[in-house]
């Protein structure tokens, strides 16, 4: 009845730009998953024989596991057998330059505004490693990066030519056995972007993977590894998006950050998977396992993320503190509209000396959407001195949606200060009004709102993605008033 | 300017307001007054086209349009500006970024380029010094931790950067010391020449001190039971509402 209402279902029910399908000539194996498969990925991918070890006793673990259900968050029950475990694009071998990418898919890229011709880069200050369906098309910008000696590629040709850093590193963070999707995702992961910063190296450019999802009936599984050596630096954007399909599709990706001594890893994501219709048909499930290693002393790892789309997102990363002085850190931004359901947080580790974290969460929820902070802050015993500061506030945006906070705290250390803060709030009738009779619109006003509420988080994205997020925030939110 | 006619409100089934007829011309000062509940803040919230009043009769008309048509920003387009008694606060949006994007709003709506960010900005603090506003209030979000008379005073400096031809003040000096009391008077008074009009709606007589009005009109009960100039005020400062109500 109000005009409020109506201003923020508007801008709510604006619908997704993404939903596209590219027809595209895919390599796809027939639905299901044995130890044939595991083993067929990692022949199609030419691997050594310890990465074929490494995925099968992932399967084997993956079997004894139970999907787990403790998140906030209901869906029907996936068959794991449905899906189809690899899908590439079909190309005879990885393309050597940008040249040979299929122009299909390059003007899919250049339709979701990611460019990946290098001349046409964003004045070169973004290298994009580039990922259709479970394969990466295109890295650019690796010459001049390889010449500060980073390696930025696609995970697969990382395996090819980096073994040795691979067998050092991988599942060091996210071991095989650590959840229900990680273990999946390390039996069958197909692609992904590795990214390795040497000792004193301040990356000059941001590295960007650009995940999309194309064929129907595929589960998408990645894998992201991150080393930053002693000293380095890097800030790494991953964005997200998928066709519009009236069937659920499983991503469940892994992401593992190593940062030794005195390295900082910046982290930031734009998540926009197809979120459902509005009667909350199809859309992505994202069950993903994000997680930092501060391994050595003085080393800060930062996540922020903005969470706009899937169906369902249920993804906690992690930081943990294990070097002395080490800082982790996670900024948030989730929003659910129509029948969208987020339960997403973090855990913070603190096991070495003067470790400091800081949380900062704000949930968005509107139309039927339900958002959940989830976070754990674990003091360990040997964390002399560990600080954290969490503050989780809620925006309700009309009264069908709920909020949830479900912090945890585990401090075994008495020198530790944990410092807790949540609120919860609600676009307010005067606020809108008060805008209003100041000459701006209803949907420029909710906007406007929204945006306030999340400047904080805002405010740690690399600038060019920080007006982007602005921008797909009001996308999302188009039509929720109302 | 502002004609009102015969105006009826209720809400939920409550009558408010019960045939309210006023006419401010340009360049008029008019004040209301009124005991508390006698409909004074619905008035204001009516004609800036709050949601939530049911208007069973009468009609408003602005610069000649029927203002119960318009929509709450397009009455603020045509240059119809409300000071709320209790100024809303938003959190992470800057005071300077809210006032931008209101002007600019205007200016669209009247086919005109966005402002300049450098004459914003010059234009805004000098209307501030006016004001004795601190400059950094500029950069906190919108109210939020303001005082009591900051917030008032804000509400004065945006009415004079949107330069609206009638300003409508709910209670705008509630709760100020005597100092604030003068500084947003002659805030008030900056707005005041032959084009622009001026509802002040107030208890107290000590705001018309600063601020001399054409008109005084006393609500009470949803109807103006008696008009007249300034010498009303005084009278009703001296022997209370109860004298107007017998």
């Amino acid at each position: 009845m109000t005009p409020s209402n109506e201003a923020i279902h508007q801008l709510i029910d604006q619908e997704y730009q993404h939903g596209f399908v590219t027809d595209i000539e895919s390599d796809t194996f027939p639905p299901g998953l044995n130890e044939d498969v595991v083993r067929a990925i990692s022949a199609k991918k030419n691997e050594p024989a310890f990465m074929t070890e490494w995925r099968l006793k992932a399967y084997r673990h993956w079997l004894t596991m139970k999907e787990p259900h403790w998140a906030h968050v209901h869906y029907p029950k996936i068959d794991y057998q449905a899906s189809s475990y690899y899908s590439a694009p079909k190309l005879s071998d990885r393309p050597k330059s940008l040249d040979e990418v299929d122009p299909e898919l390059l003007k899919t890229y250049a339709k979701l505004g990611i460019p990946l011709k290098e001349q046409e880069m964003l004045a070169g200050v973004i290298a994009v490693d580039a990922v259709f369906d479970s394969v990466s098309v295109a890295t650019t910008f690796k010459e001049k990066l390889h010449s500060v000696g980073i390696i930025f590629c696609a995970f697969s040709e990382a395996v090819q030519k980096y073994p040795e850093l691979i067998q050092q590193y991988l599942g060091t963070v996210v071991p095989y056995t650590d959840n229900f999707y990680a273990s999946l995702n390390s039996a069958v992961f197909s692609d992904g972007s590795f990214c390795y910063i040497p000792k004193g190296v301040r990356c000059p450019m941001e590295l960007s993977t650009y995940f999309r999802i194309n064929s129907a009936m595929t589960g998408q599984f990645e894998r992201t590894l991150i080393i930053a050596d002693e000293g380095s630096y890097v800030s790494y954007l991953e964005g997200c998006t998928a066709p519009r399909r009236d069937e659920h599709q499983l991503h469940a990706a892994v992401v593992e950050l190593i940062a030794l001594k005195n390295a900082h890893i910046k982290y930031s994501t734009v998540q926009n998977w197809y979120p459902g219709d509005k009667e909350g048909k199809g859309g992505i499930y994202n069950f993903v396992t994000k997680r930092g290693d501060c391994r050595e002393d003085n080393s800060k790892i930062s996540w922020t993320q903005v969470e706009t789309g899937s169906a369902i997102t249920w993804k906690y990363p992690s930081v943990l503190l294990r070097g002395n002085n080490s800082i982790g850190e996670f900024y948030s931004v989730a929003l659910t509209n129509n029948y969208q359901q987020a339960d997403t947080g973090t855990k913070m580790i603190h096991i070495g000396k003067n470790t400091k974290s800081t949380i900062v969460s704000k949930g968005i929820s509107a139309g039927h959407g339900q958002n959940s902070y989830r976070g754990l802050v674990k003091i360990l015993k040997s964390a002399e001195n560990a600080r954290n500061y969490t503050r989780c506030d809620t925006l309700l945006l009309g009264s069908q949606c709920g909020g949830h906070t479900f912090p945890y705290m585990e401090v075994k250390n008495a020198t530790a200060k944990v410092e807790h803060e949540a609120t919860t709030s609600k676009i307010g009738e005067t606020q809108l009004f008060y805008c209003q009779q100041r000459g701006l619109s209803e949907e420029d006003a909710v906007s406007m709102i929204v945006n306030g509420f999340c400047k904080q988080v805002f405010r740690e994205l690399p600038m060019e993605f920080a007006v982007e997020a602005q921008k797909l925030l009001g996308i999302s939110l188009e039509g929720a008033i109302g | 300017m502002l004609e009102i006619k015969n105006l009826c409100v209720s809400v939920e089934q409550k009558e408010i307001l019960r045939g309210i007829n006023l006419v401010i011309k340009p360049g008029e000062v008019h004040a209301i007054m009124g005991p508390n509940g006698s409909g004074k803040s619905t008035l204001a919230n009516i004609l800036a086209g709050r949601a939530g009043y049911e208007i069973t009769h009468g009609e408003i008309l602005f610069d000649g349009k029927d203002l119960l048509t318009l929509l709450p920003e397009e009455r603020s387009h045509a240059g119809l500006f409300l000071g709320f008694q209790y100024p809303v606060e938003i959190p992470g949006v800057s005071n300077i970024y809210f006032l931008k994007a209101a002007l600019n709003a205007q200016r669209k709506a009247r086919n005109l380029p966005e402002v300049d960010a450098m004459d914003f900005l010059t234009m805004v603090k000098d209307k501030m010094k006016l004001l004795e506003m601190d400059e950094d209030m500029i950069y906190r979000s919108l109210n939020e931790g303001f005082s009591g008379g900051e917030k008032k005073r804000n509400e004065i400096l945006q009415m004079l950067v949107l330069n609206p031809s009638l300003a409508l003040l709910d209670e705008t000096d509630s709760g100020l010391d005597i100092d604030a009391l003068r500084i947003i008077a002659l805030g008030i008074n900056g707005l005041r020449n032959k084009d622009h009009s001026i509802l002040l709606i107030t208890h107290y007589q000590r705001l018309l001190n600063y601020i001399k009005p054409d008109k005084v009109h006393v609500l009470s009960a949803g109807k103006i039971v008696i008009s007249g100039g300034q010498e009303l005020a005084f009278k009703l400062e001296e022997k209370g509402y109860g004298w107007v109500e017998e």
